[in-house]
């Protein structure tokens, strides 16, 4: 490789940079909205909580 | 009763996302790496671009699922207008963020791959031009879509965006073209399209498999984080 | 058709009566058009190359500014609520407004702008081909314009995010209007652009009256 690896470098870090940020900011925000809703113990099926109230 | 309404098919889509997302995750992992081993290491440098040709594998990979993912927001935007489906309002908010990313990134590696073809880190060329464009479409729906208090007529506003948008988008490209050679009657700047040489279809082929592969798991993600999200301000709302 | 007519006679004469709001739009266009040259620099060749890009968007922008305004007078005062319950088609509503807005804004610029292109040193020709396009092209940014404000209606941020759905969806007409002079500068005639133009024109009419229509409904909800 020459002088054109820094580009190609640059393009592949990126597309590391944005899509891994995404992917990542994306699993937490899913663990965020979870963990808020298993707070107010709604994270379990309907009927499980019935069941469990019993 | 507003939330026994909801929860009838975004539970059916939890159950299925959550039996699929484990294999998903796996396969999108092994896919990119092969991908990137095949993109960086095995394929040959192309005989007329040189090593640079490897940018393309990331760049028209990211354009071409841009561009679906725009079709995607009109396709779920129809269903949201005439079906009333629950989940296609979600599953839009989830998608636009992730088409947006992706023509982002093929704005970038597009730049970078400018800079050692043609000199400079921006040519207005139609391709680029177009998915800057593109981008703008992009940012309009996830501002449109949130700009309201209540989302659900955010929801169906940017559906009638996107609708909108999917029809403008052939025009926008038609019209970009024209001024494209207009402007530039001699020079054929034109950002290449992909060669019919095998050695380089393949990679350029698994990347765009991997990135879709990606693309598909980043909206389960994130409609399964819309769905929960919905249901916390349904309990907020009847606590 | 009467309902079409009733509605646009009736906002012509709410402008007649407040006449400085059309003449703020012009005094923008001719100020933000000014601002060119003395950002750039007074050489007669370099204005002359980018007097039919200057002009046209700012003749976008200035269409812009009072797009905001379009359904948000009668969505306050309730206007809008008797126009969802009227007999005739809402549709048929949306498009007298656009019709309107056109006449106030798009008609007024289309005849402003070639007088402002003398400013920038462009020979007769491509005076008629401004004026041409701009007649041409005015009543599609009116369109789109329209449709970008009945989806901002009541949004935060509105006037912002008008702005920012309405000028991607404006690219092509921008494209064709401006690039017409450049094309009579080619090949010596600019009919092409003004059919292009025309057929945008065509395509907006043909959709934006129904997506309007749909987002007025939703504002009302």
């Amino acid at each position: 490789m020459n002088s054109y690896a820094v580009f190609i470098m640059s393009a592949y870090l990126a597309v590391f940079v944005i899509l891994g940020g995404l992917t990542i900011a994306s699993l937490s925000a899913r663990n965020k909205v979870r963990r808020a809703l298993a707070e107010r113990g709604l994270d379990r099926p309907r009927e499980q909580r019935a069941r469990a109230a019993r | 009763m507003a939330d026994l309404h909801f929860l009838a098919n975004p539970a059916r889509f939890r159950r299925f996302s959550q039996r699929v997302l484990p294999g998903l995750s796996l396969a999108t992992l092994l896919s990119l790496g092969v991908g990137l081993w095949l993109a960086l290491l095995q394929s040959p440098p192309d005989y007329q671009q040189g090593e640079t040709v490897r940018i393309m594998y990331v760049h028209v990979p990211t354009a071409w699922l841009a561009m679906a993912g725009y079709a995607l927001l009109a396709a779920l935007g129809a269903a949201l207008l005439v079906w009333r489906h629950p989940l296609a309002a979600l599953m839009a908010r989830a998608a636009a963020p992730v088409g947006a990313c992706y023509a982002l990134v093929c704005l970038l590696t597009g730049s970078l791959w400018g800079r050692p073809m043609w000199g400079t880190y921006w040519v207005w060329d139609a391709r680029l031009t177009s998915m800057l464009l593109l981008f703008f479409l992009y940012l309009g729906h996830i501002a449109l879509s949130r700009a309201y208090d209540d989302a659900e007529r955010g929801d169906r506003a940017a559906a009638i965006l996107a609708l909108i948008g999917v029809i403008n988008l052939p025009i926008i490209k038609f019209s970009v073209d024209w001024w494209n050679t207009l402007h530039q009657p001699a020079s054929v700047a034109r950002m290449g399209g992909p060669t019919i040489d095998p050695a380089i279809l393949l990679p350029l082929l698994w990347m765009a498999g991997a990135f879709l592969l990606l693309f598909v798991l980043l909206v389960l993600v994130r409609t399964e984080t819309e769905i929960d999200r919905r249901r916390l301000e349904i309990a907020e709302q009847n606590a | 058709m009467n309902g079409f007519v009733a509605l646009l006679l009736r906002d012509l004469r709410l402008v007649w009566r407040r006449p400085g709001d059309v003449a703020v739009v012009l005094a923008f266009f001719a100020v933000a058009t000014v601002l060119f040259p003395l950002g750039i620099g007074p050489q007669s060749n370099l204005l002359a190359r980018i007097a039919a890009g200057v002009l046209w968007c700012a003749a976008l922008f200035a269409s812009l500014l009072s797009l905001d305004r379009l359904f948000a007078a009668d969505h306050e005062d309730g206007s809008l609520d008797l126009l969802l319950l009227a007999p005739w088609p809402l549709e048929l509503a949306a498009l007298a407004k656009c019709t309107a807005h056109w006449i106030v804004t798009g008609l007024p610029l289309a005849v402003l702008a070639p007088l402002l292109g003398v400013a920038f040193g462009l020979d007769g020709e491509s005076l008629l081909a401004l004026a041409a396009t701009l007649l041409m092209g005015t009543p599609t940014l009116s369109l789109i314009g329209g449709l970008a404000a009945a989806l901002t209606l009541g949004a935060r941020r509105g006037g912002a995010l008008l702005a920012l759905l309405a000028l991607p969806l404006c690219v092509p007409t921008l494209i064709f209007g401006a690039g017409a002079i450049e094309a009579l500068a080619m090949s010596g005639n600019f009919a092409t652009s003004l059919a292009i133009l025309a057929a945008l024109a065509l395509v907006a009419l043909a959709t934006t009256p129904w997506a309007m229509a749909a987002a007025l409904r939703q504002a009302g909800e």
